[in-house]
């Protein structure tokens, strides 16, 4: 069998303030496989976005070990991390997060501009992921002239203009009314179909029924692993397992 | 990520905020724009000193004779006169830091020739005189002294005489009659040009003083060997000030002049007084540049306070940036390259303002025009210096952002 893409053991995350120490994340083992579509659910301050921030290499855990790829990541520097983000893993946010000043396309090729791509392949490059979103006829819209749901599209088509491997989407539909938001899962749905692991933060029941694995957080803890069928799947091996 | 693709993404983001893209290039403009005028006027005024100097010739003192005193009523300048060619001679003996004593007649009055006239200055000197004051010889010769000491009627033109009344020929040869006695053009002078002050140097004709005296009206007045003034050269300008004393005791000697009474002569040292006119002139405008220089550094400052508000309003697109890949060099030279870009084109309109500002000074305010291509560079370099220097922190402070900490704030 091929290496999970994801490999995590007992993975925490621990903030510092003042003289205050918060455990958004506590003791983390999951192993998810390739092509896998997961979504995170949990009540708000459950460490839901922490967990996202340290599978998507943004953060570094406090302790624990990480494997993306069969690589041990736990142990890179920042700009090491932010070579294996630009390689790697595709990012959508909540808020779409795009550039205001620049056009859609502009939005969609940032990613291959930090990966040294000339400037012609990155237009065509940039130009297909606005394509595979069905956004051909606004590439160089700006995003206040997008809606909300063209907005989250251009995101995702950023989030895979660079063919990752892995995509991470942080409520992605939290913004979107509920017939937007089916539209973008159906897409994300899509990616997965073509191979891309998709890991989704969402406390909507309905929008977690597009995954084949949800995972429940409470505290800082993962406490439900189960598939789509509501079968509750074996526990991953805990923190002491050597990988 | 490539030098093009910084320079894109700066001149974005620039543009996204006109209003202050603009307000923060205007202190650049300003502090690069005074720089440049200021030292432009300092080697303006520089300039005129060094025209004047070049005039008078250098290390040259003047004597000039004293005042007459009668019933309490002072004569002013030039009333007594008690200056003689001995008097002269005896300097170039008796004080050992002069070189040359020139004892001089002048007299104005219209020349003629053929049938055009002119109104002009005309120097009864010798040979010593035109090297003092140092008269180049153009076309001709200088006298000889078989003419100083005859009353030869011979002549040496400036330049402005020649052409007022041979309409720029070679007047070597020619007669022009001065008082109405023909004196014979021996030589020209070469030009010395019009002083910044607009007067003329050129418009000068000289005569031996022997001839002065004996054949124009202005011997009448000073009878016997008396002159109107001594022109003096130091052998150095370090040695201006010991000349002064030396001829002032001397000529009090000479004249017999008790102790405590007044000099009835004057010693004018003209270049000592330009010489500290054009330091002190020099001082100033360097002290204007150096305020300029300043206010350029707080244009500086006001470039490093808008990029950190910048950075601070674009954290979440730093974290977005961050999240896609952008590595903190890339943050670093997005930011910096901003500053540049800001204090660059602040830098190149302030040049053209600054040199702009001299034409116009120049143009309109009687004050030569001395355009420094070395103060331009310098002024540009020093305003990147000051983008690169003031962008550093704030990009440097945004390329430090951790990227979880900035998706996060709204
Ligand atoms: N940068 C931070 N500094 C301090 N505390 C943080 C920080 N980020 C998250 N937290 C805390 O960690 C906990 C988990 O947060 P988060 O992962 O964002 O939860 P969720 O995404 O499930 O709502 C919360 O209590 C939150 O306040
Ligand atoms: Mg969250």
């Amino acid at each position: 069998m091929k290496t999970p893409i994801i490999q995590a053991r007992g993975l925490s995350r621990d903030y510092t303030v003042g003289a205050q120490t918060v455990n958004a994340l506590i003791d983390f083992s999951i192993d998810i496989r390739h092509g896998e579509f997961v979504a995170i659910m949990g009540p708000s301050g459950s460490g839901k976005s922490t967990c996202m921030h340290l599978l998507g290499c943004l953060d570094t855990p406090t302790a624990g070990k990480y494997q993306l790829d069969g690589e041990d990541v736990s142990t890179l520097d920042a700009d090491a991390l932010a070579g294996l983000r630009q390689r790697r893993i595709g990012f959508v946010f909540q808020s779409f997060n795009l550039l205001a000043g620049a056009s859609a396309i502009a939005n969609v090729e940032l990613p291959l501009v930090y990966g040294g791509v000339p400037r012609v392949g990155r237009l065509a490059q940039a130009a297909a992921a606005l394509d595979s979103v069905g956004l051909t006829d606004r590439a160089h819209y700006l995003p206040t002239q997008l809606s909300g749901g063209q907005m989250q599209r251009v995101a995702i088509a950023r989030a895979i203009v660079n063919r990752p491997a892995l995509v991470l989407a942080d409520e992605p539909t939290g913004a979107l009314d509920t017939q937007t938001g089916q539209e973008i899962m159906a897409l994300l749905a899509e990616l997965n179909r073509s191979g891309i692991t998709i890991v989704l933060i969402t406390h909507e029941a309905e929008i977690a029924t597009y995954a084949q694995r949800v995972l429940f957080f409470r505290d800082g803890r993962l406490i439900e692993d189960r598939n789509a069928s509501g079968d509750l799947l074996v526990r991953p091996p805990s923190g002491e397992d050597k990988l | 990520m490539k030098l093009s693709d910084s320079l894109l993404s700066a001149a974005a983001s620039l543009r996204a905020n006109k209003l202050r893209t603009a307000l923060t290039t205007l202190g650049i403009i300003i502090g690069v724009a005074a720089v440049i005028a200021m030292v432009g006027v300092g080697k303006g005024a520089q300039l005129r000193i060094e025209e004047a100097i070049q005039g008078l010739g250098e290390n040259v003192l003047f004597v000039r004779n004293g005042t007459n005193v009668a019933g309490g009523v002072r004569g002013g300048a030039n009333t007594k006169i008690s200056l003689t060619e001995a008097d002269a001679a005896a300097i170039v003996t008796g004080a050992p830091s002069i070189r040359i004593a020139a004892p001089t007649l002048r007299a104005t009055g219209q020349i003629i020739s053929g049938n055009t006239n002119w109104f002009t200055t005309i120097y009864g000197v010798g040979d010593a005189y035109l090297q003092a004051r140092e008269w180049q010889i153009g076309t001709g010769r200088t006298f000889n002294p078989n003419e100083e000491r005859a009353s030869t009627k011979v002549a040496i033109v400036g330049q402005t005489i020649i052409e007022q009344l041979f309409s720029g020929q070679d007047p070597v040869g020619e007669t022009i009659r001065v008082e109405r006695i023909p004196f014979r053009i021996i030589g020209t002078t070469r030009a010395k040009g019009e002083s910044s002050w607009g007067r003329d140097h050129d418009d000068v004709v000289f005569v031996p003083l022997s001839a002065a005296r004996s054949r124009l009206d202005v011997g009448k007045r000073y009878r016997g060997s008396l002159v109107r003034d001594i022109t003096l050269k130091a052998h150095s300008a370090d040695l201006l000030e010991t000349a002064e004393q030396e001829v002032t005791d001397l000529l009090r000697q000479r004249h017999r002049i008790r102790p405590g009474a007044p000099d009835d002569f004057y010693v004018r040292n003209i270049a000592q007084y330009l010489e500290a006119r054009a330091k002190s002139e020099r001082t100033m405008a360097y002290l204007l540049a150096a305020v300029a220089g300043i206010s350029l550094l707080v244009g500086g400052i006001g470039i490093m306070n808008i990029m950190l508000v910048s950075v601070t309003e674009r954290t979440r697109e730093v974290g977005l940036r961050m999240a896609v890949g952008a590595r903190r060099i890339d943050i670093l030279v997005q930011f910096v390259t901003e500053a540049l870009a800001v204090s660059l084109i602040g830098g190149v309109i302030g040049v053209a303002l600054g040199l702009g500002g001299l034409a116009a000074t120049a143009h309109w305010g009687d004050w030569p025009l001395v355009i420094s291509p070395l103060s331009a560079v310098i002024a540009m370099g020093f305003s990147a210096l000051v983008g690169i220097f003031f962008g550093y922190y704030p990009a440097h402070k945004a390329s430090r952002l951790d990227p979880i900490v900035a998706l996060r704030r709204e």
